[in-house]
Parts: structure tokens; sequence; C-alpha cells
């Protein structure tokens, strides 16, 4: 496995040492600056170690390792197929909703087993929260949707100061403020995925999963939420899956690269290959998966 | 210990002890609902499994019903005149529901203009939602006051309320059959009725059985229609539909007025052979729809 | 003029081009003359009976409806008792079923493993199979004691501050029973449909709850509830129809008086039941024309029912086209 070590000294050191390396395409690398990564400590969201995920007898991931960070864009890419979507939905516990799943190894979110016995998924998912492919707006208002955690919670006190602070974040208050009693699908697709995230900014989770948010959208309103994820990771961990190289490449401080293997008996299942800062997965990747399928060789 | 007091900081929620309890309320409140129906369920086949098994006997399926006073030997008695009652009644009401009902969906399925099909569909629901002691009170002014109760007056009331039935399960089998052969058999320049009795009709023959049979098991055990057309009736086995002649619902209807033990006993026999009859023939009749759906689907 | 270019599919407009075809002609007519006997027996019922309920409606008028009385020998009829027994034992039937149908639908679609749903679904639908005599059978003998002896003196004692709880009475025919017996009847069809509906919530949504943190109950409150508000309404006005209509099963339970009385363990009866009760035949004229009174009104009612079920329903499937 090929990942920078983990101690928070490290990391920044080999920033500074490193700087970008003249072999990188401007145009292809995120437009994070440099220096705000550099100075900033890397601090530890999520680990995993040694993730095995299984769907009855078939293991979709098979020993995946890796960290996750605060405050930064992680990505999830690799070929359909890879096991990108169940890996983020082990984050935040909702692959616990199908029947024949279970996992073995450990995802640690600040030091805690995220599956530990004590551990209920309702509590996991207030603090992780997910926004879906397909933008799933409740047949609500736009206002009902946008309260829905917060009735949930008892967060009543400034319903409405706390809505509209959801929707400025989400970058939608100012089309839909005057509609705030209409329904949530009323919006266009771009429009509704901005709610969803509204809805889930709305009671302060820490991290914010995206499986692959923009996937379903128009270019205009997957740059808007490209923009969105800027923004957003002043305040919050996002980590989002996506199959757009490009994306990653634009979003994305770190980058984590997917791909799928054969097993002993033929059977095929999902494997992290490499993890690494954006830059070095793009322009210097150590594995030879990474750079064919980065440079388009395949998948 | 530590473990989960860092859990328990870390995912620190809202009101999360009174959601979770609520939650569990809930799920508590919800199985136990279920499991009161099937409860209400098991009582009530095993009543009548239980008190009828001691009525079932040869004699009780093939003799007819005596009033043993007390005096004398008890004669054996039966309920051959209800077994066969039924039969009868309920074989009219399907000879007069089934062509009737598998026309009307031909007509709905195949033929009609979208608008009068849509009209004639809400006239069969309608009907549909009548209850069946109108029903009842419909065909009792209808045709026997003045003219007096037979077998045939009481097959026709079923007969009204199978209609319904009959042709919206009859118009979903047709509807499942591919245009495909529609189209194929027109192509070869047969006529449209051609079409319609010699390629669509057999490819849904099992599904009009299907609907049929469950019909028919619905509407043998209905008593409402009955009560004002066909329970008059001789103690003695008769077979003329032009006369008033017993049905299961009936004879445990009136059986169970009565206080007499003995006829309650009776009651309970005959409700299990009924409840029988309709288990099995619904299930056999399920079974089938679910061979012929296969093999319809797997056609395609 | 080609055959291939009739019009093939399905319910098709019968437009006749090339040769005329008589078998074509035959199967129209044969066809949609079965199809009119839908509409041709909804007339003829109406007709009949308003016809043959026309001397008691002469004589009697809409006071009937308002008259407390069911008495051969002063000649006197009015439906006020059964109006008023049909609507204490429908919506007490629907009060008590609504919400044990839908836990059973949620039981069955969120709750149970795969094994177990499909073990109780069959079971609770085959209640529904059950003949309405075989249950009056069972209300009589079997429920009816039960009731009186120990579920009556229970409910009296807990809440017979409440006037609808009286003390318990020696014969064991009731509204209470009837009511008891028409929850069983309408709990299979109102939690039936309402597992469909239930079924048909798209799990994206469900997701979406459930991603923000809701327990499982939350979820259903605010995402399957409301999205299947209006086929519950359906579902229960369908089961209001049923138990208005039912006859025999309430007619064995229910005691058959006429008076009214806000005790529930009281006998009392019914629009269908009062009907059904009769059958031995009608001693007078006016008394099989004020029987047939009552079987307008019980019309009118179901109808009624009826066409808000459909109008409901149709207005739900036209609504969930997202």
């Amino acid at each position: 496995m090929n990942y920078p070590s983990t101690s928070v000294q490290d990391s920044s050191e080999q920033h500074v040492s490193e700087g970008l390396p003249s072999a990188i395409d401007p145009a292809q690398v995120g437009t994070a600056a440099p220096s705000l990564r550099s100075t900033r400590a890397r601090e530890l969201v999520f680990m995993i170690e040694s993730l095995t995920a299984f769907y009855g007898e078939v293991a979709a991931i098979r020993d995946v390792s890796f960290e996750i960070y605060r405050r930064m864009v992680t990505a999830i890419i690799g070929p359909s197929g890879c096991g990108k979507s169940t890996f983020i939905r082990c984050l935040n516990r909702m692959n616990d909703v199908i029947p024949s799943f279970r996992t073995e190894g450990r995802i640690l979110y600040h030091d805690v087993d995220l599956q530990g016995s004590g551990v209920d998924p309702v509590a996991v998912r207030r603090r992780i929260g997910m926004v879906f492919q397909r933008p799933n707006p409740f047949p609500k208002s736009i206002y009902e949707n946008v309260a829905y955690g917060l009735r949930i919670l008892g967060l009543k006190d400034d319903l409405d100061g706390r809505v509209e602070q959801a929707l400025k974040r989400a970058a939608l208050w100012d089309e839909v403020k005057d509609r705030l009693k209409r329904s949530g699908l009323s919006l266009s697709g771009g429009q509704q995925q901005r709610l969803c995230i509204a809805r889930a900014l709305a009671i302060e989770p820490e991290v914010i999963l995206m499986d692959e948010p923009a996937s379903a959208l128009d270019p205009i309103a997957t740059t808007r939420i490209e923009d969105l994820m800027h923004e957003l990771k002043k305040d919050y961990t996002i980590v989002v899956v996506t199959h757009n190289m490009q994306q990653a490449a634009r979003v994305a401080d770190m980058t984590a690269f997917f791909s799928i293997t054969k097993g002993d008996e033929g059977q095929r299942s999902g494997v992290l290959v490499e993890y690494d800062d954006t830059n070095t997965i793009f322009t210097q990747p150590k594995d030879k998966r990474t750079e064919d399928y980065v440079t388009g060789r395949f998948g | 210990m530590e473990a989960d007091q860092n859990a328990s900081q870390i995912f620190r929620t809202e009101r999360i002890g009174r959601r979770k309890l609520v939650n569990r309320l809930v799920e508590v409140a919800a199985t136990v609902s279920a499991l009161l129906a099937v409860a209400v369920l098991v009582l009530l086949i095993g009543s009548v499994a239980k008190r009828g098994a001691g009525a079932i006997s040869i004699d009780f399926l093939t003799k007819t019903p005596v009033i043993n006073t007390g005096f004398g030997e008890p004669q054996p008695s039966g309920i051959a005149n209800a077994i066969v009652g039924t039969a009868i009644i309920v074989g009219l009401a399907v000879l007069m529901a089934l062509p009737v009902g598998v026309l009307t969906a031909i007509y709905l399925n195949e033929l009609a203009p979208p608008r009068v099909a849509s009209v004639l569909t809400l006239a069969l629901d309608v009907l549909n939602g009548i209850p069946a002691i109108v029903i009842g009170i419909f065909v009792f002014v209808f045709l026997v006051v003045g003219h007096g109760q037979t077998a045939w007056k009481g097959g026709f009331a079923l007969a009204i309320l199978m209609l319904p039935i009959v042709a919206r399960s009859t118009q979903e089998v047709l509807a499942l059959v591919p245009s495909s052969l529609r189209e194929a058999s027109l192509a070869l320049g047969a006529a449209r009725w051609r079409t319609t009795l010699s390629v669509v009709l057999p490819q849904a023959v099992g599904g009009i059985v299907t609907g049929a049979t469950l019909a028919t098991a619905r509407v043998a055990g209905e008593t409402a229609p009955l009560l004002f057309t066909s329970s008059l009736v001789a103690d003695d086995i008769r077979t003329n539909p032009n006369e008033a002649l017993e049905s299961m619902p009936m004879f445990i209807f009136k059986s169970a007025e009565q206080a007499d033990p003995a006829l309650h006993e009776q009651a309970w026999g005959a409700a299990l052979v009924l409840i029988a009859f309709i288990l099995i023939t619904s299930l056999l009749a399920r079974a089938f729809a679910a061979r012929s759906r296969r093999r319809l689907l797997g056609e395609r | 003029m080609s055959v291939a270019e009739e019009q093939v599919s399905g319910p098709a407009t019968f437009k006749r081009r090339g040769r005329f075809r008589p078998g074509d002609a035959v199967l129209y007519v044969v066809t949609l003359l079965a199809a009119i006997s839908g509409v041709v027996l909804l007339t003829l019922i109406t007709r009949e009976v308003l016809a043959d309920a026309w001397p008691a409606m002469d004589r009697f008028g809409l006071k009937f409806l308002t008259t407390q009385a069911w008495d051969q020998n002063k000649e006197l009829f009015g439906a006020r008792s059964f109006i008023f027994g049909t609507a204490v034992t429908s919506f007490g039937a629907l009060l008590l079923a609504t919400p044990i149908s839908i836990a059973i639908a949620l039981f069955l679609t969120e709750l149970a493993p795969r094994w177990i749903r499909s073990v109780v679904g069959p079971l609770v639908e085959l209640l529904a199979a059950v003949p309405s005599v075989v249950l009056g059978l069972w209300g009589i003998l079997v429920l009816g004691p039960f009731v009186t002896g120990t579920l009556e003196p229970a409910l009296h004692n807990a809440l017979g501050w409440l006037p609808l709880f009286g003390p318990a009475r020696p014969v064991s025919s009731s509204m209470f029973a009837a009511i008891l017996i028409l929850t069983i009847m309408i709990v299979p069809i109102v939690s039936s449909i309402c597992r469909e509906l239930f079924l048909g919530v798209p799990s994206e949504l469900k997701d979406g709850a459930l991603a923000l943190g809701a327990t499982r109950w939350e979820m259903v409150r605010g995402v399957v509830f409301p999205y299947a508000r209006a086929g519950i309404a359906a579902a229960m006005i369908l089961g209001l129809g049923r138990a208005i209509g039912e006859a025999i099963a309430v007619t064995q339970v229910i005691g058959n008086s006429v008076a009214i009385n806000a005790d529930l363990f009281a006998p009392g009866d019914t629009l269908a039941s009062r009907i059904a009760g009769q059958y031995q035949g009608a001693d007078t004229a006016l008394q099989l024309s004020s029987l047939v009174y009552l079987a307008v009104i019980l019309l009118v009612f179901s109808l009624v029912t009826n066409i808000m079920a459909q109008i409901v329903v149709r207005r739900v499937a036209g609504r969930h086209q997202v």
C-alpha cells in the first residue's frame, strides 16, 4: 500500500520540501493553494484499518487502509465496480440497512471504532452526513426539507435562522428565499442537489460524504457543486466519490485510487491501490495501475 | 469501558435516549399488532377445526338434517342437502357470470374505445362496491316477490357479485398477453375476431380459470344474497334449480341462531367444510396462477 | 388497403377497413352487450329498489331518517336506530382497525426479516378469506362469551365513568361485539393496501432520511407516512365501506334491538343487519317497503364511500409522478 506517513509533523515537512513538481499540467490541478496545505497541520478524522466489506459471501472491498484528514476534500476515484460507493457508505454505516452486509477490520473516527458495539448508527449519521448521487429531496416544502433534521433533534429554537443559514451555506438561499413554502421537487436538478446539501448542513455535521454528487447534473450545475465543495471544506471534512477524474483533480486535496483485483478463485473485489496528495496521484503516481488509470489507458 | 465512554462522547446526539425509546416502543407496538392478527386467525381457525371436527363423519356429509327430539334413537343428521344445494347454486352462478364476465373483459381490453372503456369499468367498480345484502334485496323485489324463492334466483344474485371480479381478473390476464401475438396474427391476414378467439384467448385461459376459481371460492361463502332468494327450504336433498335449495352458508346462519348445542355443533362442522373448501380451492388456484403466469411471461 | 395497416395494438378503436368481416361485427356486438351488463344492472338495481321503497318513502318521507321505531303493529317504521348503529359500529371498527392495520403494514415492510414476512403476510390475508357467516358463528359462540365474561367487566372497571362502557350484560350480543367483528374483517383489507403503499416508497427517500440520523420511526413518520398519506386515506375509506355493508356477521352478534344507547355494551342494530334480520319475511307490504327503504339508504351510504375512495385513488395516481 502506498500512502504517505500519517504523523502530523512528517506531512507538513514533506510538503514544504517538495513543492510542485515541474511536470504538472496546471489546468489539471486543483485550485487549493499549496501554501494553505503546507502550513495547516493535518488532523486525523478517519483511520481505516484493513477494512473488508462483504455482501453475503462476496467481498466488495478488501483490506482497505488509509486515513482521511480534517477540513480537506478527499476524493475516491476508480473504475466502476471497484467498491467506491460501498466504501463511502461504510463511513456513515448506511450499509447497515442491507441485511447481508458485514465487515472485517476497523474504521476509527477520532480514535473511536465506528462499528463498535456501543455505537448507534443514528448517532454516527448525525455527525457524518451524506449527499447522494441522485438528488432525493423529500416531498415537502423547501423549508421543511431543511428543517427535517433540526426537528428530529429538537433544535427548534430559531428554526428560521438555522434554515436560512444552511441554505446560504449551500449557495441556494438567494434562489429560493421567496419560495420556501414551495415543494422541494419544484426545483431544478442542480438546485435539488444543493437543497440536499443544505439539508445535511443544517444539523452541523463534522463530515459530509458525497457519493457522485454531480453525476446526474448538467455541467453548469456540476461546476456550482464543485465551487461549493471548495467553500465547504473550510468548515467541514468532505469525502467525495467520483467517476470523473478531472473533477477529482479540480476539487480534491487528497485522492484515493481504488481498483478491481481478482482473487484466488476469480472473484472480483475492490482494493485501495494508492492514496496520496492529488498532485502526486495525477502527476507522479507511484503505482503503475494508478498511472494507467489517470492517463486514461484504462477505466 | 474507556472506549465506550469515548464513543458516547464523540457520538453524543441530542435527545438520543428519548428518540431510541420512542423507536423501540413503535417497534414493539407493530410487532404486537402483527402477532395479534395472527393470534386471532389461529383462534378462529382453531375454534372451527376443534369444534367442527367432532361433527364430521360420513353420515354428516351424506345425510340430511334431522331434528332429534330426544325421544328414541338419535338419527344421524347431516348437511348433504346443503352441500348439494351449494354446488347447484354456485354452479348456476358460475354459468351465468363467467361467460358475461369474460366477454365483458374482451370488449374492455381488446375492442373498446378508451372513453367507453373507462365509463364501463367505472360502472363495474361501482357494482363491485354494492353490499351483498342490497344485491339480495334487489333480486328479492325484482324476481322473488310474487313468484317464490328458487335456487337459480339465488345463483343470479351470486352471479351479480361475481361479475365484476371475473371481469377485472380476466382483463388483467388479457393485458398480460403480449401485443406481438396479436400483431403477428393480424399481419397474417386473420380477422380480429379470429385473432381474439384463437390466439389471445387460449393464452389467457389459465388466468381466466384461476380468476373464476378464486371468485367462486369467495362467493361460495356468501350468505346475504341467499337470505331472500333461497332460504325457505325443505329438509331433503333436492336438485331442482326451480326450487329453493339449502346452502352451506344458510345452514350455518340458521343453525347459529338457534339455542340448540347439537345444531351448533353441526354449524361448526359445516363451517369447517366450507372453510376447507375455500382454502383448498384458493390455494390450488393461486398455485396454478403462479405456474401459468410464469409460463406466459417466459414466452415473451 | 393491407391488413397490416389496421390498427393492431391493444384496446384499439374499432375501425373497419378493407373487407367487411361479419365475424368482427358479431364479436363486437356480443362483447359490447356483455360489457354493458354492468351499467344495465346498476340501473336496474337503482330503479327496482327505489320503486319498491316508494310506498314507504311516500308514506314517511324524510322523517323516516329521524324516526326511531320498527313496529309492524303500529305501522311505524324509521331508520334512525339503524343509521346510528351503522355509524357507531363502522366508525368504531375503523377507529380500531386503522392503527392496527398501519402497524401490521409497518411490521411487514420495515421490521420483519424476510422469512417472517412470508409467513405472517399470507396469514393476515387469510383472515379476509373467512366467510362472514363463519366469523359471525365464532362471534356468537366464542368471542361473545369472552367479551361479556372478561373484556366488558374489565373495560367497565377501568373506564366505566365513560357512558360508553356500561356494566356487563348477561347476553353476549352487543354493538361492542359487532365493532370487534367488523374490525377483524377490515384489518386485512386496510393493512394489505397499506403494505403495498409502504413498499412503494422510493428507497432513496428513505435513505435520505436515515442519512440525516433519523431513527427508523422518525424516517417512517417523516417520509413514509407523508408519501403514502392519500393511499392510507383511500384504504380507510374502503375499509369503512366494507364495514357499512356487512350484514351477516353483524346481525349475528349485535342483538337486533331498536334502542339507541350510548353504552356500547347494549344491543343495537345497523341498516344492513336489520335488513338481514327480516329475511324470514315481512308481515305487511309497508314493512317490506320500509325494509327496501333501508336498503336505499344503505345503497346511498355505500355509493358515497365508494365514490370517495375512487376519487382519492385517482388523485394518488396523478400525484406521484416524481
